[in-house]
């Protein structure tokens, strides 16, 4: 096991997914860290294997086989710290997404207070609500017992009274959950995380540590109004890591190679959004996006401070047809460029469940898919902006604020087989608003590099200052309200050679300004129709230097929110207008 | 690569483990045949409780009235019973408003647990219980045909089979479904009509076998009361040739059908096991492969959703595909010479 820090040089991230399993390869070369490879296997936490290490093993071995080296010893143990002669790694991390998400109990005073914020808080890993147990609800004292034990949850999470506030309420929840952990069998109880009013720590440990593991974190709901997740996530990814361990076989092998230090993937995301907002020190946001398998996972940083969710019931994995319970089949039809009727969709829906490790085989499959991806980024940006404090929302209301970068993971967006396919879909289920520019990490190092952050931060940085991450395309999204067919944006354009142009974007279209991957461009921007592009307000523009993405820039002057023709025939036609503007 | 397997085999050694969700009694022997709606194990989920506050019943303070309390922890107690008191020239007593347990007392209160009805764990499937997991189930075993499916509406019965398919396409309709199938598990095609589902229910049917199901079909399938699986997906799926052999050809005998909904991760999916004589010689299904040249394959998704083709070659490196994606994949031929290259994940061995 390797405990040195800044002196480790090659780095193996391991990411055990629910479908795949990803081992990738951090090295320097050149005298810089890079990502050199990545070998990829099925996760083997399903039967027959039940273990993640046959997975995780083979993803290793293929990385090998990849690049002609050796990590693996002859009993299959990982080799660290490497020799002289390049055999082995000299450093290990490990992120989980697969497995069932964590089960939780919300117990609270208030529903629409610390009972909603313990919710938040589960929302910060891969979890489960299965109750609500508050004392404002019309349950007695026995059926919140009841609902507890019938939940058979993996994780408490008891939250109630602000600092020096309410005890006699608080103390009857603990009452509750000390007598429904007690009459659960031993090998099944939960583990409880009080994060409640701290007056009543030593009354809370008196009462359910003797029952139950019980960890006490910072009070999430200090006051009314104020709420305060980042502490207590610490120790919730520490609970995260300590049910993985104990319930899925193979985990603590490979934790330990880790010096036990695994992480849950979205946490390691979250952990990098957040590092590259401190690190570009903009006024604006990070968002982070990564559609999974096991969950949607978004994260929007501001000044290094990250908020996340990991919205476990938005995914495209076995739980997929969950969607359906925020929005119709009708909804994710709307976005097919083709007559695909609700049934259709909502039957794709419920075969991908049955085999969510499968992909799409048709052109026509792949449009449903794409379209499910973007309804799912809308509920996952809806849910995080909801999130945000009023001081951060620097834009319109409902809208997500202003962002540099964002961003994006999750095969569906980065496997997409042309990257305009990949835009728009970013684009339609994002929805960003200002300048920005779209990132996609096609390797999925994001996690890799959360992990590796604990370990090696000269590595974060140069990883991420190397072409490892795919610089899609600068996008301006004017906001504003004009007729269909309004010009909303001019924009003077010089390239690197000197050649100048100018174009006026009219509302409803999209726009791609040609410009080759790394290439500088000027770009002299204003707002008509009194547009907003968060260069000071409506009306306001300037100068920008931009470089060239992959699709070069792209002006999306769709308007926002972006309102797609109830005429199925109109919105067919646009859908494939957009479509063939980005080459999608 | 690691394969996905589908069990569909027309004889093959069936071993199930069946266990309680908690700790309960294994009511079955081992070396007694059982059949599908047999109960082997059972337990108390003991899900509901009554908190009694004998303190406020009597008038006392909680220390005061836990002296006052006759009763022990672990003590059965009959509706009506005095459970504390008498207290006072009145002579107050608290008296149990249910029949339960106490499993907790202190504090002036009395936890009782209330009498819920009992878990009972069903075979699932004919066969002999060959070993017991104590306190939780037992592992039952059979020779004959397998037939998994991809989803089920949680529902187990036994029957005699009748089939209303005769090729891979047809379709199930209401006039399928008449008196004469009374007692009938009943093969059908592709259905979208919740009449079929609901008159099965009123003949009774004591299964329904389908190639396929509309979606909006499952909130009827989940409540009717006799076992629903759907073999092959969601929409207008045919049934794969190997599945409507199998069926055909055991029309008329006896099958188990255990529609329990599909657990990927303990690899429990629902399934249809038709008894057949022991030879003696049959090994169970194999569960581990990789995809390898010559396999018997099931496509699960377009081109040619459920159709059966055998791997010609894999390519463990990813390819251009029909949808655009690049995958590993393997070039597999269909029944009729065609050969088209399908994304490796879309492939199940059959085996």
């Amino acid at each position: 096991m390797s405990e040195s820090s800044v002196a480790a040089e090659s780095l193996l991230a391991v990411d055990v997914g629910t479908i795949n399993t990803r081992a990738i390869l951090f090295d320097i070369v050149d005298g810089q860290y890079r990502f050199v490879a990545v070998g990829k296997a099925k996760t083997t936490i399903e039967a027959p294997y039940l273990n993640i290490g046959e997975g995780v093993r083979r993803a290793i071995s293929k990385l090998e086989k990849t690049l002609g080296r050796t990590f693996l010893s002859n009993s299959q143990s990982l080799i660290i710290p490497s020799s002289p002669d390049g055999i082995g790694i000299d450093s290990f991390a490990l992120t989980i997404s697969g497995g069932k998400p964590l089960r939780v109990v919300a117990v609270g005073i208030l529903e629409e207070g610390s009972a909603q914020s313990a919710q938040e808080l589960a929302a910060t890993t891969y979890s489960r609500i299965v109750d609500v147990v508050t004392i404002n609800s019309q349950r007695t004292q026995e059926s919140r017992i009841d609902a507890i034990i019938k939940a058979r949850p993996d994780l408490i999470i008891l939250a109630g009274g602000t600092e020096n506030g309410a005890e006699r309420s608080v103390m009857t929840m603990v009452e509750a959950v000390g007598l429904a952990c007690y009459l659960l069998p031993k090998d099944v109880r939960p583990e409880v995380l009080y994060v409640g009013n701290q007056a009543l720590r030593e009354k809370v440990q008196d009462s359910l540590s003797s029952i139950v593991h019980l960890d006490i974190a910072p009070n999430i709901r200090p006051s009314t109004n104020v709420e305060q997740l980042v502490p207590a996530q610490a120790k919730l990814i520490r609970i995260y890591q300590r049910i993985r361990n104990k319930k899925i076989l193979g985990v603590s092998e490979f934790d330990i190679s880790a010096g036990r230090r695994m992480l849950p993937t979205a946490a390691a995301f979250n952990r990098i959004i957040g590092f590259l907002s401190k690190t570009y020190g903009s006024s604006k946001g990070v968002l982070g996006i990564d559609i999974g398998a096991s969950a949607t996972t978004v994260s929007l940083a501001f000044s290094g401070n990250a908020m996340m969710k990991t919205i476990s019931h938005l995914n495209l994995g076995e739980n997929v047809v969950d969607i359906l319970r925020f929005v119709k089949a009708e909804d994710i039809a709307r976005w097919i460029p083709g007559h695909f009727s609700p049934d259709r969709v909502q039957d794709y829906l419920y075969n991908k469940t049955i085999y969510p490790f499968s992909i799409p085989g048709t052109v026509d499959e792949l449009s449903i898919e794409q379209a499910i991806a973007r309804q799912l980024m809308r509920l996952a940006v809806s849910e995080i902006i909801q999130k945000i404090p009023e001081k951060d929302n620097n834009v319109l209301a409902g809208f997500l604020p202003w962002v540099e970068p964002i961003i994006a993971s999750g095969s569906v967006l980065t496997k997409a087989p042309k990257l305009g396919q990949s835009m728009l879909m970013l684009l339609d289920g994002i929805q960003p608003v200002g300048v920005t520019t779209l990132v996609l990490d096609k390797n999925n190092l994001t996690p890799a590099l959360g992990a590796a952050a604990e370990i090696n931060q000269m590595l974060v940085v140069q990883v991420l200052e190397s072409k490892a991450f795919l610089n899609l395309g600068t996008v301006i999204a004017p906001v504003g309200k004009a007729k269909f067919g309004t010009p909303v944006l001019r924009v003077w354009i010089k390239q690197e050679d000197g050649t100048e142009t100018n174009i006026d974007v009219k509302y409803g279209s999209i726009e791609v300004i040609p410009a080759s991957l790394g290439q500088k461009v000027e770009l002299r921007v204003l707002p008509l129709q009194r547009f907003d592009i968060g260069m000071g307000g409506p009306g306001r523009g300037g100068r920008l230097r931009v470089i060239g993405g992959a699709l070069g820039i792209v002006i999306d002057a769709r308007g926002r929110p972006l309102m797609l023709p109830e005429n199925p025939n109109q919105r067919q036609e646009l859908l494939k207008k957009w479509a063939r503007v980005l080459g999608a | 690569m690691l394969a996905q397997i589908k069990h569909i085999l027309p004889k093959t050694l069936i071993q199930r483990e069946r266990t309680l969700p908690a700790t309960g009694d294994v009511v079955v022997r081992q070396g007694q045949y059982v059949e599908p709606l047999d109960i082997i194990a059972e337990t108390d989920m003991k899900q509901e409780h009554l908190l009694i506050d004998v303190a406020r019943g009597l008038g006392l303070s909680p220390t005061q009235a836990d002296q006052m309390i006759q009763r022990e922890v672990g003590e059965e107690i009959i509706e009506g019973d005095i459970i504390a008191g008498p207290v006072g020239i009145a002579r107050r007593v608290v008296r149990s408003p249910v029949t339960g347990k106490i499993v907790l007392l202190g504090e002036g209160q009395i936890l009782l647990e209330l009498d819920s009805p009992i878990y009972e764990l069903h075979a699932g499937l004919s066969g002999k219980v060959t070993s017991l997991i104590p306190g939780r189930g037992a592992v039952i075993e059979t020779t004959g045909a397998l037939i998994q499916g991809v989803w089920g509406n949680d529902r187990i019965d036994f029957g005699l089979l009748q089939s209303k398919i005769k090729s891979t396409t047809d379709k199930l309709i209401l006039d399928h479904i008449d008196v004469s199938l009374r007692g009938s598990i009943i093969v059908g095609g592709y259905c979208d009509d919740p009449t079929i589902l609901k008159k099965g229910a009123d003949i009774p049917l004591r299964g329904l076998i389908l190639a396929s199901m509309s979606s909006r079909l499952i909130p009827i399938a989940k409540k009717v009361r006799y076992p629903i699986i759907v073999l092959e997906g969601f929409g207008a799926l045919p049934m794969n040739d190997i599945n409507l052999n199998i069926l055909t050809q055991n029309v008329g005998r006896e099958v188990s059908i255990n529609a329990e909904s599909p657990e990927r991760i303990n690899g429990k999916f629902p399934e249809i096991v038709i008894p057949l004589s022991e030879m003696g010689d049959e090994e169970p299904p194999i569960t581990d492969l990789e995809y390898q040249p010559g396999q018997v394959v099931l496509i699960v998704r377009e081109p040619a959703a459920r159709q059966i083709a055998k791997i010609k070659t894999v390519y463990p490196e990813p390819r251009p595909l029909a949808s655009g994606i690049t995958a590993p994949a393997a070039d597999v031929m269909l029944s009729y010479d065609t050969v088209i290259r399908v994304p490796l994940v879309n492939l199940e061995v059959i085996a």
